[in-house]
């Protein structure tokens, strides 16, 4: 493992047959029964774009809608249905899964040196629980979809709505198991599977918060299936559980629902996090500052996230006295956020920065979580939130965390990783145009919400004064830029997969595992059991990271 | 697979397993005869309180003894304690709010 040619990303010449992980079987057989992370990891990555489309064309009718201060594109109880599905898709079917099942199932292994995860069917598994849950739910918005909002409150959900309520609610909740399975074969393979060698304070940051997101997964999830059982139980049975009628408590609902959806955010981001960390370390061509202090805030968020949920409730009726202790408790997870973000700017400096489009998403992700984050506090302060709650602020707050956080950090993951992928290299022009008018397209659409929302303006409604018609006509016209800059990626990098130039084993010269094996990589991920002998992130020659002479080998070659 | 069945077999054996299976029984109709009982004279919700305590009891042979946590290592009873303590914190903080909210310390 420390022979430079291992790395240098030539050392098989390119027109060489070689078998890997894609060539390895064509049957559709092949694929739907495999229990290889990679190829589950593929077909995740297609199962999870369909919904992140599917999200995304009814934002795009959102928009088209608020464009005019009258609800005349669409009736507003077809609005309510708009916006809710447009949430629950995104929510539970793309933000959760995402990173974790296309990105950390295919390189959490391959990072810690082993062949596969510990549990390979429980792995299959949990594509085809994914597959059911999504399944169940499209029938369900195309039989007539749900309009209680993607919180399925009560007594929306419970008394009011007569939409598909439980039959979405049991796509979502058929969809949490296949969360529960991946957090659990994680973390069974982060204990389990290492490479010698490949101590805890070795691991990629990546893994960390893999880990960390995991246990949120294992200790959350199996909170909102139960309440979601509950809210059938009640619509079905009349039982009294939130329903004050018949002696339930709405709020109760609200304490269940957010004391997993709350941590749900950090299963979003935590793993962004993760590739954030590895793009900076790689592009900065430094170790990362303070690995420990990283590594452990991923845990810090984990356990405090799970503290805070009821910030989602100060005037929804909760003591005011809760409402104290979770305001408090509010300030106190932003520590180790705000610790992220200073050590990944304080790994930058001094650093030898590149570029590259993966580099450009994550610099793009460090100031719109900056802002998503800073925002946050402000809905966390108990005074302000009562003027901001359920205004256009929070949308813009969540998008800035959720688009602006984990869907740029996915897109810097998909650009870092595919190359390893799919064995080819996408166009740099392309990925950079795309990055910018990511970055251009989201502040145009969600930064006008933040003002909307400071002058007043209410989430969920199709209309809206006409004064305010200017910053959502901004607003539009910037998702507008979001969604060409969204579908760019699309084109060239399906373009990569037929015209791009075949990519080198380690095409960046990082040094992580995931870049010592060939691209694609052979479906046992490693031709012998690497032995870890260097620290993560070291850029070093002792990591058998010679990049002058991996730089030479690769210009003789080319 | 027929190995790890064959040394979890030895912790309790099949007897063990159906007396484990009978006690979760004898719990179940125990539970539902004492909702019968009206406890809540002695003081309110003793009802749900002996159903809760009972169900928990059976909760402990389920993990301890189904799912082999007695036999487990120490990682495995961690995880197990932690399970129970994320329970305490959403009980505790949920319980927080419905306590204060007449009477609480901020309240008039």
């Amino acid at each position: 493992m420390q022979d430079v040619s291992a790395i240098s990303g030539n050392s098989i010449p390119a027109d060489e047959p070689k078998l890997n992980y894609i060539n390895n079987g064509h049957t559709l057989k092949s694929w739907l029964l495999t229990k290889d992370h990679k190829r589950i990891a593929l077909m995740y990555l297609l199962s999870v774009s369909a919904f992140f489309l599917m999200g995304g064309i009814y934002a795009a009718f959102i928009r088209l809608e608020l464009l005019t201060p009258a609800s005349d594109l669409l009736e507003t109880a077809t609005y309510n249905k708009v916006f809710t599905q447009h949430g629950i898709l995104m929510v539970f079917f793309f933000l959760i899964p995402a990173i974790p099942a296309i990105l950390g199932n295919f390189l959490l292994p391959l990072m810690i040196g082993a062949k596969d995860l510990a549990l390979p069917r429980i792995n299959l598994l949990s594509l085809y629980i994914y597959w059911i849950g999504g399944i169940i739910t499209l029938w369900a918005l195309m039989k007539g979809g749900v309009d209680t909002g993607w919180t399925f409150y009560t007594p929306y959900s419970t008394t009011f709505s007569n939409s598909y309520v439980m039959a979405v609610g049991i796509g979502v909740f058929i969809n949490g198991f296949s969360s529960i399975l991946t957090g659990l074969n994680f973390i069974v393979s982060i204990h389990t599977m290492r490479a010698p060698g490949m101590t805890w304070f070795r691991l990629p940051l990546f893994v960390w918060a893999h880990y960390a997101t995991s246990l949120v997964m294992i200790l959350g999830t199996p909170v909102v299936a139960i309440t979601i059982l509950l809210v059938a139980i009640e619509r079905f049975a009349r039982i009294g559980i939130f329903d004050p009628a018949i002696g339930g408590d709405p709020i109760l609902f609200q304490h269940l629902f957010w004391f997993y959806s709350h941590p749900a955010v950090y299963i979003m981001i935590l793993p962004g996090m993760g590739v954030i960390s590895e793009v900076i370390a790689g592009f900065s061509r430094k170790r990362i500052f303070g690995y420990e202090f990283v590594a452990f805030s991923s845990i810090a968020i984990a356990v405090f996230g799970f503290l805070v949920w009821g910030h989602h409730m100060f005037v929804s009726g909760q003591s005011v006295f809760a409402g104290l202790v979770f305001s408090f408790l509010t300030m106190v997870v932003a520590v180790p956020s705000a610790i992220k973000t200073f050590n990944w700017v304080a790994t930058m400096y001094k650093g030898s920065i590149s570029y590259d489009t993966p580099m450009l998403y994550a610099i793009g992700f460090l100031g719109l979580f900056l802002v998503g984050g800073l925002t946050g506090l402000f809905l966390g302060s108990i005074g302000l939130t009562v003027h901001l709650t359920d205004t256009y602020f929070i949308v813009a707050h969540f998008h800035y965390v959720m688009v602006g956080g984990q869907v740029i950090a996915y897109l810097a993951g998909i650009h870092y990783w595919w190359p390893k992928m799919t064995g080819r290299m996408y166009s740099e022009f392309w990925g950079k145009v795309s990055a910018m008018l990511v970055f251009v397209g989201f502040n145009l659409t969600f930064f006008p919400q933040f003002i909307l929302g400071y002058m007043g303006m209410p989430r969920r409604y199709a209309s809206y004064p006409e004064e305010l018609q200017v910053l959502n006509i901004f607003s539009t016209a910037g998702a507008s830029v979001l969604g060409i800059g969204l579908l760019m990626p699309v084109v060239y990098l399906i373009h990569s997969l037929f015209y791009g130039k075949k990519a080198a084993d380690n095409p960046w010269m990082h040094p992580g595992l995931e870049w010592r094996t060939s691209s694609p990589p052979p479906t046992e991920n490693f031709k012998e059991m690497p032995v870890v002998t260097w620290e993560a992130y070291d850029f070093g020659e002792e990591s058998g990271l010679d990049i002058e002479e991996a730089r030479r080998r690769e210009a003789v070659t080319v | 697979m027929s190995d790890n069945h064959a040394e979890h077999e030895e912790h309790i054996g099949i007897p063990g397993y159906i007396v484990i299976f009978l006690i979760l029984v004898v719990g179940t109709i125990f539970t539902y005869f004492s909702s019968f009982w009206d406890l809540d004279s002695i003081f309110p919700g003793a009802n749900t309180l002996l159903a809760l305590a009972i169900a928990f009891t059976k909760m402990m042979f389920v993990i301890l003894y189904f799912m082999h946590v007695r036999w487990s290592s120490k990682t495995i009873w961690l995880a197990a304690v932690a399970s129970f303590f994320w329970l305490l914190i959403m009980f505790a903080f949920t319980m927080q709010d419905y306590f204060t909210r007449v009477s609480g310390v901020f309240s008039a």
